[in-house]
């Protein structure tokens, strides 16, 4: 029986079968951070168990750390003013050494968004199953890893015993043939790819981007796609590895070495979907329809092309959706009808897990140079996703292009992602973000957002509105 | 976990529908490092009300909550489940339950027994007063005035709540067949292994 991608993942890491159609399944990966580990790590001292595989197993603090400065000018580490931040912190770091898990201090360089991190050590290989405690590990698909996001509950179940139960997902896949037109990059791509099937509309499936379109994006590209698929209601999101994969892992910290990667790559190649493989479900996307897209709304299905216009919240065929797209505007001080190049932003974030990577930042910095930001714009961050990407980008001066023009370069970590530690944005402000989720509240209670790709972000910073990169 | 057959007492009669994860527990705690204590947080708006049932000293240590349609909607957090442990609630009685709460309730050893709103009406009534009997064994919910209503679980479920077993437990006795598994992992991929650097 010819199988997909997502099969052969699955059937190779079955350890036991029930009957019940549940099976306990094999874990490869486990990356763990500060905000959803501590109660797991307390359960299993309660319980007196052990790690069973801390060699797998990979901690790191994101989500809490402030994007500040982390040491003083003596090199000596800056206390976290938020005491419940503070705690969660001090927390994983008492407990990985406890279980003898590999930790990434805030301090160390290495340190970044989980999500980041891995891909970047290595640490995320082809073909892998790899689980974290929050829902974007869908990102790590990019590689050809199944990957996905579980519970606090799920944590120390991994933690314990390195399986979950699990019921196999459906599949789906989402064809994009074609090329992207001039300006209109991986976070537009799955913007319109969210819109198009919406919120739910990968709900209980595992999606594979295939076609011309992903086989020619780069790794980085790939990672903002296979991100969002939980934004589109699925578990994971994978993409077949290939060459590009297989250059992007040479020589990482944490991949295989010598013959050893000889052997990998050999069986890497053969993780790919089957011909005759039959999908659950099959999306066609010509990717000559796809624009330069932003949000209007309140939920990532709420896309519109840049060019386009608030939708009236009565054009929906749906009664439900009337109300909600009716809340959504309310909520985000739109009226019906208005250009979207005519929405002013007071914030703009570049950063997150979704678009904090060195392509990211390049992109921007491609944007700025030579401009300044607008009167209007108060507050412009840009976060890489790591200590790396950060020294990367140093090297090769963006961090200038954007301090000249006005922006804060900060340390990194999840920051204005979501209102968890001091980088929000104001109640009833409005943020272009390169983030992933427009959630009531996400950024802070109040704050406004409209999802974006890094250089429609940046070139909001520079007009002060919403702004078609291409007209730029 | 501790094992549950039997859970006598008075019960919290709260009865509201639609109680969402915010509810249960506020966002604010979610910023906690350990379960214990939240249930200082558990219905901390409802707290605020004056004459709420949390605050009655008539159902201090009741260990079940019953309310109506749609309990536990909302977030998925687990805190939720959590709160109401860290107050003493060892079974919620509601017309209703959102899936993953009672997925996370059953987790942390919490009994959700879902009943239809007549029977709950009923059950309202009785705990003014009266003490409710739920006895898992049998799938039946009793009070003291001869009323009886039984209840549907999952089996699965009713056998690891009787057993006081965790799903964790569960899957520590598999250890030979997660061994076996690491051994053919290790043949047929040794470089799969994590390389320390
Ligand atoms: S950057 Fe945002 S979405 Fe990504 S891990 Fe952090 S909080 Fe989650």
């Amino acid at each position: 029986m010819p199988k997909t991608l997502y099969e052969k993942i699955w059937d190779a890491h079955v350890v036991d079968q029930r009957d019940d159609g549940t099976a306990l399944i094999y874990i490869d990966r486990h990356l763990v951070h500060e905000v959803t580990s501590p109660q797991a790590f307390e359960g299993l001292r309660m319980a007196g168990r052990k790690v069973r595989r801390a060699d797998l197993t990979l901690a790191v603090p994101d989500h809490n750390v402030p994007t500040t400065a982390r040491v003083d000018v003596q090199g000596k580490p800056i206390p976290i003013a938020d005491p419940d931040s503070a705690a969660q912190l001090a927390a994983l770091e008492r407990n990985a050494p406890e279980f003898g898990i590999r930790y990434i201090r805030a301090t160390d360089r290495e340190q970044g968004i989980v999500h980041v991190v891995g891909p970047e050590q290595g640490f995320t290989l082809p073909g892998t199953t790899l689980v974290c405690g929050d829902s974007h590990t869908a990102a790590h698909g990019a590689l050809g890893a199944l990957a996905f996001g579980i519970g606090t509950s799920e944590v120390e179940h991994v933690l314990a015993t390195q399986t979950l139960l699990l019921k196999r997902s459906k599949s789906m896949e989402i064809r994009v043939e074609g090329a992207l037109g001039p300006g209109v990059t991986p976070k537009d791509l799955v913007l319109h790819i969210i819109g198009t099937i919406g919120a739910a509309g990968g709900n209980g499936h595992v999606i594979e981007y295939r076609g011309s379109v992903f086989e020619e994006m780069s790794i980085e590209g790939r990672l903002t796609v296979s991100n969002m698929s939980i934004e589109a209601g699925a578990r994971a999101g994978i993409i077949a590895p290939d060459e590009k994969t297989f250059a992007y892992l040479k020589g990482r910290p944490m991949v295989p070495q010598g013959a050893d990667w000889d052997a990998a790559v050999a069986h890497w190649r053969m993780l790919r979907t089957d011909k005759g493989a039959v999908f659950d479900a099959s999306i066609t996307i010509d990717a000559a329809d796809v624009e330069p897209t932003v949000t209007w709304g309140t939920s990532p299905e709420d896309v519109v092309p840049i060019g386009g216009i608030v939708p009236d919240p009565m054009s929906f065929a749906d009664p439900s959706k009337q109300a909600a797209a009716q809340k959504s505007l309310d909520y985000m001080g739109l009226a019906p009808g208005m250009k979207m190049t005519d929405v002013p932003v007071e914030h703009v974030f570049i950063g997150s897990c979704t678009n904090s990577r060195i392509e990211d930042l390049r992109a921007a910095a491609d944007i700025v140079r030579g401009r300044t930001k607008a009167g209007n714009v108060k507050s412009v961050l840009i976060v890489p996703g790591s200590g790396l990407v950060k020294y990367q980008a140093e090297r090769e001066g963006l961090d200038r292009v954007f301090v000249e023009a006005g922006f804060e370069w900060r340390e990194p970590g999840c920051s204005a992602c979501l209102g968890m530690n001091p980088d929000k944005v104001p109640a009833g402000e409005r943020c272009a973000s390169t983030s992933n989720r427009n959630f009531v509240g996400r950024q802070g209670p109040g704050a406004r957002t409209h999802l974006v790709s890094p250089a429609m972000a940046a070139a909001a910073a520079v007009t002060g509105r919403l702004t078609d990169i291409r007209e730029l | 976990m501790k094992a549950i057959s039997k859970v006598s007492g008075r019960a919290i009669p709260f009865g509201r529908k639609n109680v969402d994860t915010d509810i249960i527990i506020p966002a604010r705690w979610l910023k906690t490092t350990t379960r214990e204590g939240m249930g200082k947080g558990a219905f901390e708006t409802v707290r605020r009300e004056a004459g709420n049932v949390f605050d009655d000293p008539e159902y201090a240590g009741s260990p079940i909550l019953i309310a109506g349609d749609n309990f536990g909607c909302g977030s998925s957090r687990e805190h939720a489940a959590w709160a109401l442990l860290d107050m003493g609630i060892a079974a919620v009685i509601a017309s209703g339950f959102s899936d993953i709460f009672s997925s996370n309730a059953f987790k942390n050893g919490i009994l959700t027994i879902e009943l239809p709103q007549s029977a709950i009406d009923r059950l309202m009534e009785v705990s003014m007063t009266d003490p409710v009997d739920i006895d898992l064994d049998s799938q039946s919910v009793t009070t003291p005035f001869q009323d009886r209503f039984e209840f549907q679980i999952d089996p699965f479920r009713k056998h690891c709540l009787m057993n006081g077993l965790d799903e964790v437990g569960m899957t520590m006795a598999q250890d030979d067949a997660i061994a076996t598994y690491e051994e053919r992992l290790m043949l047929e991929k040794p470089w799969q292994q994590p390389v320390m650097r």
